[in-house]
């Protein structure tokens, strides 16, 4: 077996007295699909906050190739090759679908600090953006400023973000939630075809079981923060533990 | 692949562009004292107003301290000037200090504080601006207190100084207007100001000023997708410094005197955030608009009144109303009418009109 690209060891959070994410330890590698399930407040989200940076850890460890992210910036570990989608629509509204892309072509290559030339002059950098477009169908909308897009298109513009920033490590969250049976299949394409470079290592929060069935190689449960069951999709869809958590009637003492 | 400009972008540019000549030529055109005190201020206030934009249009940032970094410069200029006597190694020198002074101050600034919310920033800005007030005041041996300094400026600038001569020895005379000394500054502060204005611009239209702009917009993403955003916002706000600074320098050649008043008060920082409100923030081009409407009204608003008063003598009420000791009244609701037609400032709202996609 590869040896693991990402790795989370004990990973904790506390807000207060709440526990949102209690030790969680799980080891993700290069090649791999890995689904993240459980019911909503189990701590997808706040797990996924915490690998790439938008929380701090009360303890644990992040790495990424052995490296250990856990106190830097977002930032940083952006440029370690940690990328992330958000459930909440999250972009640039001001700027054009464009120039969303370039943003993030742009700090990939390193070019954010740039002073002397116009960024009109940067071709390499439009050229890419506009290839992620066109992976992503969003070309006709180039030059809509993305407040102005319709929420399905925006979902497609939170990933094709993702994707211009090339990252080792994806991260989806929820991608496709809200979104029109007819755009769903353009998102999950993409993934599909991120999955087949065994490079990449993906991690997707999803609902649907479906999505979770064709694209996912492993499945981890998480419940009240802490880590349920770990490993194949079949194995983890037929076992008892995540019928009840998803059925509402896992106690405490499962937690 | 650029984008089409909207019909209202091109009048905008058109008028920018006849501001520009208007000031290019202003001494020809305008030939009294005061048009030319008034061009040279506009001139000074576009890079004052367009370097603030920089923080807060386009990287939204909110600074109560540019007036800070503009004396700074002002002093800078002004002591060195009296102590050195006139000359363009005490303009350099001054310059040079009250820059360096800036940056110091602004990296300390940026720093310390940039990490905390927008508001405490403000109000840290504030705090350190309401300190130079206070030492300007304090340190009176050096900045003249409240009276300020009076200082001579460099001799290629005096009034007596011929540019050019004819045969006999006179100063010449182009459209009717003597090529003095006077001539000389304004076209050094104009110079100045659209040297600091076209690397401003510059700044706007590069990569970097593609991620401020992504700051402003979504702070939280620009981070997550790989910049540094407090150290885009400490750089912005020392350029912004920097550039103000140096403003201030200029002016103070220009004005032969530096004091509380025209270099350092919170006048001026209102000043400063009218224009960038009336002209639109987030385009330099707003700094232009506003920068000029507002430095007009100052000046001329109030003729404008007194001849209108004298004008309606013998209506009632109107005289009484248009009185020019109201001048700032009508400022006021001159400023509110701006902002409930122009919310996104004049430059701002009007370029938006006749909108392609």
């Amino acid at each position: 077996m590869t040896t693991p690209s990402l790795e989370t060891r004990d990973l904790t959070i506390r807000f207060g007295g709440h526990v949102a994410v209690n030790r969680v330890s799980a080891a993700f590698r290069p090649g791999e699909l890995t689904a993240i399930v459980g019911p909503n407040g189990a701590g997808k989200t706040t797990y996924f906050n915490l690998i790439s940076g938008q929380l701090a850890a009360s303890s644990g460890q992040v790495l990424k190739d052995g490296t250990d992210l856990t106190g830097m910036a977002p930032s940083t570990r952006a440029r370690h090759g940690i990328g992330r989608a958000f459930q909440l629509t999250n972009l640039f509204p001001a700027l054009s679908v464009l120039e969303n892309i370039r943003l993030a072509v742009q700090a990939r290559a390193g070019e954010g600090w740039r002073i002397l030339r116009p960024v009109g002059r940067f071709g390499h950098l439009t050229e890419a953006a506009e290839r992620f477009l066109e992976a992503t169908r969003l070309t006709h909308l180039a030059h809509q400023p993305a407040a102005a897009l319709p929420h399905g298109d925006q979902r497609k513009l939170e990933v094709a973000l993702l994707m211009a920033m090339e990252p080792d490590i994806y991260m989806f969250d929820e991608p496709t939630a809200g979104m029109s049976l007819d755009h769903a299949p353009d998102v999950l394409d993409l993934i599909a075809t991120i999955k087949t470079d065994p490079a990449k290592t993906v991690l997707l929060v999803e609902h649907k079981m479906d999505v979770i069935r064709a694209l996912a190689d492993r499945i981890i449960v998480l419940h009240n923060g802490e880590l349920l069951a770990d490993g194949p999709p079949a194995e983890i869809m037929d076992s008892q533990v995540v019928r009840d958590v998803y059925l509402g009637t896992a106690t405490e003492e499962t937690a | 692949m650029a984008k089409q400009d909207t019909t209202g972008a091109r009048a905008v540019k058109i008028a920018v562009f006849l501001i520009a000549a208007l000031l290019l030529f202003a001494p020809f055109l305008f030939q009294d004292v005061r048009a030319l005190e008034v061009a040279a201020r506009i001139c000074i206030f576009i890079v004052l107003v367009a370097s603030y934009d920089l923080l807060i249009g386009y990287t939204g940032i909110v600074s109560f301290a540019h007036t800070m970094f503009f004396g700074f410069g002002s002093y800078g200029a002004a002591i060195a000037l009296k102590q050195m006597g006139p000359g363009w190694d005490a303009v350099a020198l001054g310059a040079l200090a009250g820059a360096a002074v800036s940056l110091v101050v602004a990296v300390a600034i940026g720093l310390v504080s940039l990490r905390v919310k927008a508001i405490f920033f403000a109000m840290i800005t504030l705090a350190a601006a309401s300190v130079a007030l206070v030492l300007a005041s304090q340190l009176s041996h050096l900045t003249g207190g409240e009276d300020g300094i009076t200082y001579r400026a460099p001799d290629l600038f005096k009034p007596a100084t011929k540019l050019l001569t004819d045969a006999d020895g006179k100063v010449v005379e182009w459209f009717g207007v003597k090529l003095n000394g006077k001539i000389a500054a304004y076209y050094f502060v104009f110079t100045s100001a659209l040297i600091l204005f076209a690397v401003m611009f510059r700044l706007t239209v590069s990569p970097l000023g593609t991620v401020l702009v992504a700051i402003r917009e979504n702070e939280a993403r620009a981070e997550a997708i790989g910049y540094r955003v407090v150290a885009y916002r400490t750089f912005v706000f020392c350029a912004s410094a920097l550039v103000a600074s140096l403003a201030g320098s200029v002016y103070a050649v220009w004005l032969k005197y530096t004091g509380p008043d025209t270099a350092l008060s919170f006048a001026i920082m209102i000043d400063i955030l009218l224009m960038v409100v009336i002209g639109g923030m987030g385009t330099m081009w707003g700094a232009v608009v506003g920068a000029v409407l507002m430095v007009m009204a100052q000046y001329y608003l109030r003729d404008l009144m007194g001849a209108a008063s004298e004008a309606l003598a013998g209506v009632p009420l109107l005289p009484d109303l248009l009185n020019p000791d109201r001048w700032l009244f009508w400022l006021g609701i001159i400023f509110i009418l701006l902002v409930y037609f122009f919310p996104k400032g004049i430059v701002g709202t009007i370029m938006q009109k006749g909108a392609r996609t």
